[in-house]
């Protein structure tokens, strides 16, 4: 089914953008900016979504770094993107936004480092 | 023993921002930080979502890259910090006591900044019957287990509240191959913001269900499950709406609380409606030279308001070490909520701070088309007209230097709230 209302989802107010048959265009309604309105555009016709999740690390002073997507990929990737992240290990130490994989699935999309991990700390055990 | 001018009592987003801003005013630079965990960035470092600081930052960052812009200020300003390490007590002298690895350590200050954040509630905050079997946590403890510890905690889940942090674990729990069978709600309406409802349920079809509250647990070893009801408007079960669920996994996501064990021990009024202290706009406590901000002092939605708050809180602190006698105790007015607004921060204005600030406040329920007014002495001063205004979301009003140029000082300034 073609979803004909979206709630816009770039900031707090999250409005909700409605799409009606104007002829043969569209019309859209309810958005608070027009950064929200190409949002919606896209959201109707190729939805996508920053990607977060976490990364194995071997031998840092924390066992996972939490990782995210440095654009927007389609949503129907998700599961395939995240598949693919679980089977990674990665060395520390671990810069923020150091890539981790360059361009995931084609997407255009590097999944990068969103903190530093350092090295263990032998003193640690 | 050590001296300072400033202690902040806490790592997270608010204990970093204050300390920066306490930093900054001071000459002799003497501040330090204590936190208990082993790194600086509080609540933030399990946060992996995106989400925060669209308003300080105008960009879209994770919760660790939000606190990590932080914590490098910090570091490069070379600001005294200890972690794991944890504040136990605070004498009437301003002598702070915390345990280490170390041992105990007494550091004497000038002014402290409480940054201690909140905790969670639990099942037994909400007194959900059934047995006491494993698989039952709160949201934040299972974001930390997934998020920094690694476990899979389950298989099948229920998780108990709609706030934010309850559909983000159900977002979070679905990357993780577990699946959420629902979210259970109690009241009418989520709490959550709905770009989350929208990015975190609607997204992968996980059913939110409104007015219904889960009855019982069941399980002997570990969860075999959750029997929920449908509630009426008092929020009672409806007899013969129970329906079974099949889970091995409950999360209950069902409000945070202040912490405030420390301020309570050092004797610092707290408000009943906020659970944290009452503050004047200098965000100083009952007790002074102790200022609060962050979560501690109340829950906040947004860690971009947290971060301003705590601002204020460590500029006015680092004041307070130079020019004490402008905070004493018989020197404000109040600021009080009235119809339909459930709380304010802050709750006193310093009569020797007549300066601009943003008065923030939640409503006690769902409004639409209402207009908030803030009058002092029988007169209005601000009018402002909202066409939704929701118990989960934090409403600020600035407060500035020609509203307070009207100020009857004589007087409560009252907040208040009417339908048109
Ligand atoms: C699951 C979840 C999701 C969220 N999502 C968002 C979001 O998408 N966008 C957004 O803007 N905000 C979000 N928030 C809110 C935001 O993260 C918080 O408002 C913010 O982190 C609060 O900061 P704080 O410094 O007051 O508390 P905290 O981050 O909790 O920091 C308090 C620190 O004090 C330390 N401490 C406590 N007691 C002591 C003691 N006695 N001695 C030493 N140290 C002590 C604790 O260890 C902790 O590190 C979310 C919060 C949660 C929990
Ligand atoms: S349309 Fe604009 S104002 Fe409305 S939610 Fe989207 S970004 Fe925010």
């Amino acid at each position: 089914m073609q979803k004909n209302k979206v709630t816009c989802i770039l900031c707090p107010r999250g409005c909700t953008i409605e799409k009606k048959a104007q002829g043969d265009t569209f019309e859209f309604t309810g958005f608070g900016c027009k950064r929200g309105m190409k949002w919606a555009k896209e959201e109707f016709t190729n939805p996508k979504r920053i990607l977060t999740t976490t990364v194995h690390v071997k031998n840092g002073e924390i066992d996972f770094v939490p990782v995210r997507t440095n654009i927007p990929i389609p949503k129907e990737k998700i599961f395939e993107a995240i598949s693919i992240l679980k089977g990674i290990e990665v060395l520390a130490p671990v810069e923020i936004g150091s890539v981790i994989v360059k361009n995931i699935l084609d997407t255009g999309a590097d999944v990068v480092a969103t903190r530093r991990v350092g090295k263990k700390d032998s003193s640690d055990d | 023993m050590e001296k300072y001018k400033v202690v902040v009592i806490g790592g997270g987003p608010a204990g970093l921002a204050a300390a920066l801003e306490s930093f900054k005013s001071l000459d002799d630079k003497k501040v330090l930080i204590i936190e208990r965990d082993k790194f600086l960035g509080g609540i933030l470092n399990q946060c992996i979502h995106p989400g925060f600081g669209l308003h300080y930052f105008k960009e879209e960052l994770t919760g660790p890259e939000y606190a990590h812009r932080f914590i490098e200020q910090v570091i490069e300003s070379q600001i005294e910090y200890l972690t794991e390490t944890h504040v136990i007590d605070i004498t009437p002298e301003k002598e702070i006591v915390a345990v280490n690895k170390k041992g105990l350590k007494r550091i004497k200050t000038d002014a402290i900044v409480f940054a201690m954040g909140c905790r969670e509630r639990t099942r037994g905050a909400i007194m959900t019957p059934g047995t006491r079997p494993a698989g039952i946590f709160t949201a934040g403890q299972a974001q930390r287990f997934i998020n920094i510890e690694g476990y899979r905690i389950g298989k099948k889940a229920v998780i108990v509240g709609s706030g934010d942090i309850g559909l983000i674990m159900a977002r979070r729990l679905t990357l993780e191959g577990i699946e959420v069978k629902a979210v259970v709600e109690i009241m009418p309406y989520s709490t959550g913001l709905r770009r989350n409802i929208v990015q975190c349920l609607d997204d992968f079809g996980i059913p939110l269900l409104l007015s219904h509250k889960v009855v019982k647990i069941h399980g002997k070893y570990r969860v075999e499950g959750v029997t929920i009801a449908k509630v009426d408007s008092q929020l009672q079960e409806i007899p013969s709406t129970e329906r079974f669920i099949e889970c091995d996994t409950v999360l209950f996501s069902v409000g945070l609380i202040p912490e405030n064990e420390l301020s309570k021990k050092a004797g610092v009024v707290l408000d009943s409606k906020t659970g944290g202290p009452v503050v004047d706009n200098t965000f100083s406590t009952s007790q002074k030279g102790i200022f609060a901000c962050g979560n501690v002092l109340h829950v906040h939605d947004l860690v971009d308001n947290v971060t301003k708050e705590a601002q204020t809180a460590g500029r006015y602190a680092a004041i307070y070490s130079q020019y004490s006698e402008l905070f004493e105790n018989n020197i404000h007015i109040n600021i009080v909520a009235k119809e339909g607004i459930r709380y304010v921060v802050p709750q006193k204005l310093n009569k020797n701070f007549v300066q601009p600030f943003v008065l923030r406040f939640r409503v006690d329920n769902f409004y639409k088309d209402a207009v908030v007014t803030i009058s002092n002495a029988g007169k209005i001063l601000i009018e402002i007209k909202k066409s939704i205004l929701t118990p989960g979301e934090m409403e600020g009003i600035e407060i500035s230097q020609k509203i307070l140029s009207q100020l009857e000082f004589s007087n409560d300034i009252v907040v208040s709230l009417q339908n048109i």
